[in-house]
């Protein structure tokens, strides 16, 4: 897969489908601001993450001034403004994860990507994230990736969460 | 504590095939709905919620038929809007009943707004709930073909539409003002109150916010009546919960129980603790609440009795941690928490939770003073009760707790200048 099919650097052009969906959320929403973020999510989930462009083309269509757009997104942890790998894993730091050992988990992830958290691998492939309580707790040590719950792993078994039957962004 | 011959809320876990909408039916599904319809007033059903008892189990436990007769009566329409941001640290109920069974919720949601003249509903579902969130996208399409949802709902005069609105990660979107904003399309910061959503809420109209394990007693109850709600728990807590066990047990999940069960009958359906281990602590309703330790185990879990103990119901996430548990490392673990969830809006808050965690990594490294505690102490004295919306207060209660339980253990981090329970410390969680 090239790097443009997977949105890691396409061309930093306007999606033609950005106005319909901005249209759509508009429709389903069109009191106060609360289009704004179903127009962000449809468009993360199409490319893995929100680049400038489209914030622009949100700040365009729903008529929003550019900053309001930049404050509501850096407000929200799950949308990423940066480069975002084919794998999103979250880990659970909570505390009943952290008493399943979670700390080690990611430590392990760490290791075997040679990533820290909150990087990319540089081929793309996976970015690893910490997460506060997944409401998944008696998965512990729980886990998302690309927001499908995996759980629980083991600090040891990291490997699970690498493994190709786990869902890639295109299911979600 | 009465036992329980099958499930009311977990109800699914009895009746395969439930999230769909034929399953639902089958089993009696939306019965509820049509005798409200059939044979109350609107007023009607707001009385027998009151009658019944039934308080919210988004975490403060008020009367939800009060609630519902606080809204403003100006002849504005009213909006019903159900909290399902569930982020608490070891809660994970309604997300079982979200994703398990959503017609339950649908159902009760239509009940609410029928019995609040609510023409509109909005669910704010968290945005990891994706799963969730797909799930209730087609149980609500499934509902709108049968003429649960939309013009003339079963050929009544009233009308409801409803709304699904993903959240993007932010705990303190579960504060119900905060909520509102968000639902808005704003930052999540929480609104000065008053005016309170039950006068000026989404868009202005007058807001009933619910947390969806509140919504979801509504068919039954409506079906039953306020005594059979009446028949468990206690006179001030009447009724079911569904408590989320978490923590050292070696069968965690969600357990539905009467609310009079003690802790340790909750620790015991869960399995226990691991076989050579003794209970340390346990956290009966979230990382918000205070501790209480193994001595308190025999402690109901109704409002009343956990208020009595030094602790609260919150969301009903019980955390068990056994005596293989460095509390100096749990307390740090949740005070970083509601450092990272901390909306930023005002001082205390803010500012307080960067300086516990400071200090909390500090002794659970080894590296702390024996003035640390009384600073811990200090800072959590400035925030209590004086930070703008509840999630400061939220972020002490465990701490403080800990503190007064488990001073000695505190105490030998600094002395001993390492984790006398050996707990290890990775790089990569101290940023
Ligand atoms: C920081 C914070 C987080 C909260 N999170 C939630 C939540 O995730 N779900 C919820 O139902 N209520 C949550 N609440 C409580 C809500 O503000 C509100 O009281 C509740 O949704 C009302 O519903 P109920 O009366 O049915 O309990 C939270 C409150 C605070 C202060
Ligand atoms: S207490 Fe914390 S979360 Fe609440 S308004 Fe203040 S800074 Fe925000
Ligand atoms: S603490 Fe990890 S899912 Fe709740």
């Amino acid at each position: 897969m090239t790097s443009e099919e997977l949105g890691t650097g396409g061309a930093p052009e306007w999606n033609p489908e950005w106005a319909s969906w901005a249209a759509a959320a508009r429709e389903e929403f069109p009191r106060a601001q609360s289009a704004l973020m179903p127009f962000l999510h449809r468009v993360q989930t199409d490319e893995g993450w929100l680049r400038p462009e489209a914030l622009d083309a949100a700040a365009h269509y729903l008529e929003l001034p550019r900053q309001y757009v930049e404050s509501v997104v850096s407000f929200y942890s799950l949308f990423r403004t940066e480069v975002t790998g084919h794998r999103t894993i979250h880990v659970c730091m909570s505390l009943s994860c952290a008493l399943a050992g979670s700390d080690a988990l990611l430590h392990n992830l760490e290791e075997a990507l040679g990533v820290r958290v909150g990087q990319t691998t540089p081929d793309g492939a996976y970015t690893l994230l910490e997460a506060e309580c997944l409401a998944a707790c008696d998965l512990a040590p729980a886990c998302q990736v690309n927001l499908r719950y995996v759980g629980p792993v083991p600090p040891e078994r990291f490997q699970t969460l690498l493994e190709e039957e786990v869902s890639t962004r295109e299911d979600a | 504590m009465k036992t329980l011959d099958r499930h009311y809320l977990l109800r699914h876990r009895d009746v395969p095939g439930i999230d769909t909408l034929q399953g639902y039916e089958a089993d009696g599904g939306y019965s509820g709905l049509k005798k409200a319809l059939a044979e109350f007033e609107p007023d009607a059903i707001v009385d027998l919620v009151k009658a019944s008892g039934l308080r919210g189990r988004g975490g403060a436990g008020f009367p939800t038929g009060l609630k519902w007769s606080f809204l403003a009566k100006d002849g504005r329409p009213r909006a019903l809007v159900v909290n399902a941001d569930e982020g608490e640290p070891g809660t994970f109920k309604d997300r079982e009943l979200i994703e398990h069974n959503p017609h339950q919720l649908i159902e009760g949601m239509l009940i609410a707004s029928y019995a609040t003249r609510s023409p509109e509903s909005f669910i704010y579902i968290r945005g990891e709930f994706l799963h969730g969130h797909e799930v209730l996208q087609r149980a609500i399409a499934e509902a709108t073909e049968r003429g649960y949802l939309g013009d003339r709902v079963l050929g009544t005069d009233f009308s409801h539409h409803m709304y699904l609105y993903r959240g993007a990660g932010a705990y303190i979107c579960g504060e119900e003002s905060a909520l509102l904003e968000s639902l808005e399309g704003r930052r999540g910061n929480p609104r000065l109150k008053p005016p309170f959503p039950a006068v000026a809420g989404v868009y202005g109209l007058p807001t009933v916010v619910n947390n969806v394990e509140t919504i979801a007693n509504l068919p039954p109850l409506i079906l039953n009546g306020a005594e059979w709600h009446r028949q468990w728990g206690t006179e001030k807590s009447p009724g079911l919960k569904v408590m989320s066990v978490s923590g050292h047990v070696t069968r965690p999940g969600n357990y539905e129980v009467p609310l009079d069960a003690t802790l340790r009958e909750l620790v015991e359906m869960a399995g226990g603790v691991r076989t050579g281990h003794q209970v340390k602590a346990v956290i009966p309703g979230g990382s918000s609440m205070p501790l209480l330790p193994a001595g308190q185990l025999d402690t109901p879990i109704d409002y009343e009795s956990l208020v009595q103990a030094g602790s609260m119901l919150g969301s009903g996430g019980c955390i068990v941690m056994d005596d293989s548990t460095c509390i100096v490392a749990a307390v740090a673990r949740v005070v970083r928490f509601y450092r990272d969830e901390s909306c930023g809006k005002c001082t205390p808050c803010r500012e307080g939770t960067y300086w516990m965690t400071d200090v909390l990594d500090r002794l659970e490294g080894g590296q702390g003073e024996l003035g640390d505690l009384d600073t811990l102490l200090d800072v959590a004295d400035n925030i209590n009760g004086k930070a703008f919306c509840p999630l400061g207060d939220a972020s002490v209660g465990f701490m403080v707790s800990a503190i007064r339980n488990f001073r000695d253990e505190f105490v030998e981090h600094i002395t001993g200048r390492t984790c006398p329970l050996g707990a290890r410390l990775y790089d990569t969680v101290n940023y």
